[in-house]
């Protein structure tokens, strides 16, 4: 080219609050919900909406979702879908707590009575999401079926497996070392151990998105598979990684929320594929592959968690719920791709 | 009607820091075929995306046939008479021909019900108009990329327009079907039809327009007939100066062999294929579309199964199963399609420089060095003086020929021993188009083999040391470069004859 006088601007640029929030639209809308949230508890007269100890509740109660979120998030990017998630939480949840029970009880399902460690039947927990994930991940990879397929038959086969482990009945009176993960309380019931290990997990995705091959990775497969096969990636292996780290998700929420509410059941989880995949969605995780980042995830689970517990607050009735849940989603697909839109012409 | 069947006036449009257009002007007269030339970014396709509707201009004015028309959308422009041949096609691979052609239009028998038979002749009929004697029923897809573009062609005829608008029709046809093209074109020009072509390949310019409207950075530089221009007159209108030699080839060594391949087959596409390539040397593969060559190289970089052959590299054969194996024995490859195996489109420029070369920045624990990784692309970006707003700009918001030099970029940056470059300057301007040429020159030079395929003469006469000829999956001739006539180089690639070694 002739002339390159306004060829190059490395480094950081100065980004104007109008840019930020263009960017960042779905933490606009979750400050927006906040403070709408406030005015209307205190028209109608009753406690102030932003308390520690309401915001606190929200967290602890979207933890699993949002841990699927953490999970299918990956996924989304690389232009792929998990519906399994819900099916692997309660898989999960049935066979680590099956582990983590009395003798009296485990006999039930274990005819020899087998118990471990809480810890160790955390680590099963991980295992068996990570398994579904492996085999999630393989299919979509080596049998190149489509991702909604092939999670598809996992969600129904993993749902079949729980109900038939267990023969429809709940693992309760789990032990307390098994428990403890996901009921443990810090800071005189300040602070919640789900609410840390989601932390800890949401900086763990965030590592491995922004500062790894493997992050990148995952961009470039979702952004154009072929052509990052072209520049070296390998695709597969990085395809099974993915499931199997969003089925590790799904594993870990099991067991936190098996502990939180005190017993396992194949009936767990049911339909939460969906909130952590309209907590991805809303958060700005588009299901054209390539772009999502872990702030937006995060925004998309406090805006569903706060959605929920405001309107039960204010008195709406739950069924409300439902409905503005799904008008949120589609208008924050639409605002996103409106963005997208502009950027590109 | 008057002189001019269409006028665009004083046409401006601006996007989000850019402005494309800067009142610029265009007058096509009937029965003529107007080039519209100008540098990738220079505002052609704009103009023509504000004619037809699919942009909105800020300012100007658009007559057609007399009247101030300004059309919303494509298919009020379409039944307005004016059709566009895009650059990028976009076929319904799993449908057949007939339902690409009538697709929104489909003939019918009453208000529902498809009229299956007249599809079909219609389809029959409208084909042979463009010399394609396929069956209608056949589904796209299966057709090669040069057949899809006649079905472009085909349709957009069909609309009897009184402007066909043709954006780089030719940029994927081989040089008998682009006869075929301009025998279209001409017969169209004879029927009184305007044509707009734009285009970056001069000789067909002079082949087969009748007058050229040139613009720069999105301002209007000119008009004038073609019988007044010259090549360089046009290329000085376009880049505003005078270009340095298209293909400034350096005389270096040619060393050792580096690359040597022997009989690698692959049944249905190619069969025993046998070379060597030396340091510092080009070596072009010249041949039809369709010829393989694209496919011995994606066989070559692990693309493609092998059923046959081995690949030697410094003596040593080679198992690539995946291009990751091909990049890890330093053999890069700069593929044909830059959309379908090239760009990350919503990943950022340096993203994408750097994704081939990422392993060389995983440190301690996985972590990556972003600091060295940016610093590495930002260096070879600057180097190939990528023009970009930021470094974090997506790639798809880039020029064509921007585009490619940040893929060729994220080669560069792997230090490849071998660079294979697929077509490595279709559809790019003509300044972008001499800096990716001197840019493989210099490689060569540098010692590195360098494999080019392209389907332009010129260029790989230009560019190579010596060229190996393909025909229908078969070497058909080597030639060196001493030999190089365009009509020995043609011959034995449109004949399948003895094979010469």
């Amino acid at each position: 080219m002739t002339e390159n006088t306004h060829v190059i601007k490395s480094g950081k640029e100065k980004k104007s609050f109008g840019a930020w929030a263009s960017d960042n639209s779905m933490w606009v809308i979750l400050i927006g919900l906040i403070v709408i949230m406030c005015i209307a508890t205190l028209i109608k007269g009753g406690a102030f909406f932003l308390t520690y100890t309401n915001i606190s509740n929200i967290f602890q109660s979207e933890v699993g979702p949002g841990l699927l979120a953490m999970g299918v998030m990956f996924v989304i990017i690389s232009k792929g879908i998990d519906l399994s998630m819900g099916s692997v939480v309660s898989l999960a949840s049935v066979i680590s707590g099956a582990f983590a029970q009395d003798v009296a009880y485990s006999a039930r399902i274990f005819k020899s009575g087998l118990v471990v460690h809480g810890f160790i039947a955390l680590i099963i927990g991980l295992a068996v999401g990570c398994i579904v994930g492996l085999i999630n991940g393989s299919l979509v990879a080596y049998t190149k079926i489509h991702p909604f397929i092939a999670t598809l038959g996992t969600m129904s086969a993993g749902r079949g497996f729980a109900l038939l482990f267990t023969q429809g009945n709940p693992v309760s009176q789990l032990n307390k070392d098994f428990t403890q993960f996901g009921a443990t309380n810090y800071l005189g019931g300040k602070l919640h151990s789900n609410v840390l290990i989601f932390i800890l997990i949401a900086l763990i995705a965030w590592f491995i998105l922004n500062q790894t091959r493997f992050g990148r990775n995952i961009y470039a497969i979702g952004g154009n598979q072929e052509a990052a096969r072209v520049a070296g990636v390998k695709v597969e292996k990085n395809l099974v990684a993915i499931y199997a780290w969003c089925g590790t998700m799904c594993g870990l929420a099991a067991v936190l929320t098996a502990g939180r509410t005190g017993s396992a059941n194949p009936t767990l989880g049911l339909n939460w594929e969906l909130d952590g995949i309209a907590a991805a969605t809303i958060g700005g995780i588009s299901q054209n592959g390539g772009v999502g980042k872990v702030s937006g995830c995060i925004a998309g689970i406090l805006i569903l968690g706060i959605l929920k517990s405001a309107l039960i607050y204010l008195g709406v009735s739950s069924y409300y719920q439902e409905i503005v849940k799904g008008i949120i989603i589609v208008v924050a697909v639409v605002l996103d791709n409106r963005k997208m839109m502009g950027k590109q012409a | 009607m008057g002189e001019y069947v269409l006028e665009m006036l004083n046409v401006s449009k601006a996007f989000p820091g850019v402005q494309a257009l800067d009142g610029v002007t265009l007058r096509v007269r009937p029965g003529s075929v107007h080039a519209l030339m100008g540098e990738n970014g220079a505002g052609k396709s704009t103009l023509m995306k504000c004619l037809i509707g699919i942009n909105s201009m800020d300012e100007g004015t658009i007559i057609l046939r007399g009247e101030e028309v300004n059309f919303p959308d494509t298919i009020t422009a379409l039944n307005s008479g004016v059709s566009m041949i895009h650059q990028e096609l976009n076929p319904i691979p799993l449908r057949s021909i007939s339902d690409n052609l009538w697709v929104g239009r489909e003939p019918r028998k009453g208000k529902f019900v498809l009229d299956k038979k007249k599809m079909y002749e219609d389809s029959k009929a409208l084909l042979a108009q463009v010399g394609m004697d396929d069956d209608p029923e056949v589904l796209v897809g299966t057709l090669t990329v040069a057949k899809q573009q006649m079905i472009e062609i085909a349709k957009a005829v069909s609309y009897d327009a009184d402007v066909i608008i043709m954006d780089e029709p030719t940029s994927s046809l081989t040089d008998s079907e682009t006869d075929k093209l301009f025998e279209i074109i001409r017969r169209l020009r004879d029927e009184g039809k305007a044509i707009i072509y734009i285009s970056h390949k001069m000789d067909e310019i002079f082949e087969i327009c009748d007058e050229a409207t040139v613009f720069r950075d999105g301002k209007y530089v000119g008009t004038d007939f073609i019988k007044n221009l010259t090549t360089e007159s046009l290329i000085k209108m376009m880049v505003g100066r005078e270009l340095d030699a298209m293909f400034p080839k350096i005389d270096c060594e040619i060393g050792e062999p580096i690359l040597k391949v022997e009989n690698l087959s692959s049944p249905g596409w190619f069969a025993d294929v046998s070379f060597e390539l030396h340091r510092g040397e080009i070596l072009g593969f010249a041949g039809l579309v369709g010829a393989g060559r694209t496919e011995v190289m994606e066989t070559i970089f692990g693309m493609r199964e092998k059923s046959g052959g081995s690949i030697y590299k410094d003596g040593e054969e080679l198992d690539i199963t995946c291009p990751s194996d091909a990049i890890d024995n330093k053999i890069g490859m700069l593929t044909e399609d830059r959309r379908k195996t090239g760009i990350v489109p919503v990943s950022s420029v340096l993203d994408n420089i750097s994704i081939a070369n990422i392993k060389s920045y995983v440190g301690p624990a996985h972590v990556l060095n972003h600091k060295k990784m940016s610093e590495e692309a930002a260096e070879y970006g600057s180097k190939l003086s990528i023009k970009t707003p930021t470094w974090k700009t997506p790639i798809a918001s880039l020029s064509g020929g921007n585009q490619q030099k940040v893929l060729v970029a994220r080669w560069l940056l792997t230090d490849p021993d071998v660079l294979i470059v697929d077509e490595p300057t279709r559809g790019i301007d003509v300044g972008a188009k001499s800096e990716i040429h001197s840019i493989i020159t210099n490689l060569a030079a540098e010692g590195k083999g360098i494999i080019m395929i392209s389907s332009e003469m010129p260029e790989v006469m230009g560019m190579a040391d010596r060229i190996i000829v393909m025909h229908e999956g078969r070497m058909t001739g080597i030639v060196d470069r001493k030999d190089f006539t365009q009509e020995h180089i043609m011959e034995l690639a449109a004949l399948p004859t003895e094979k010469v070694r």
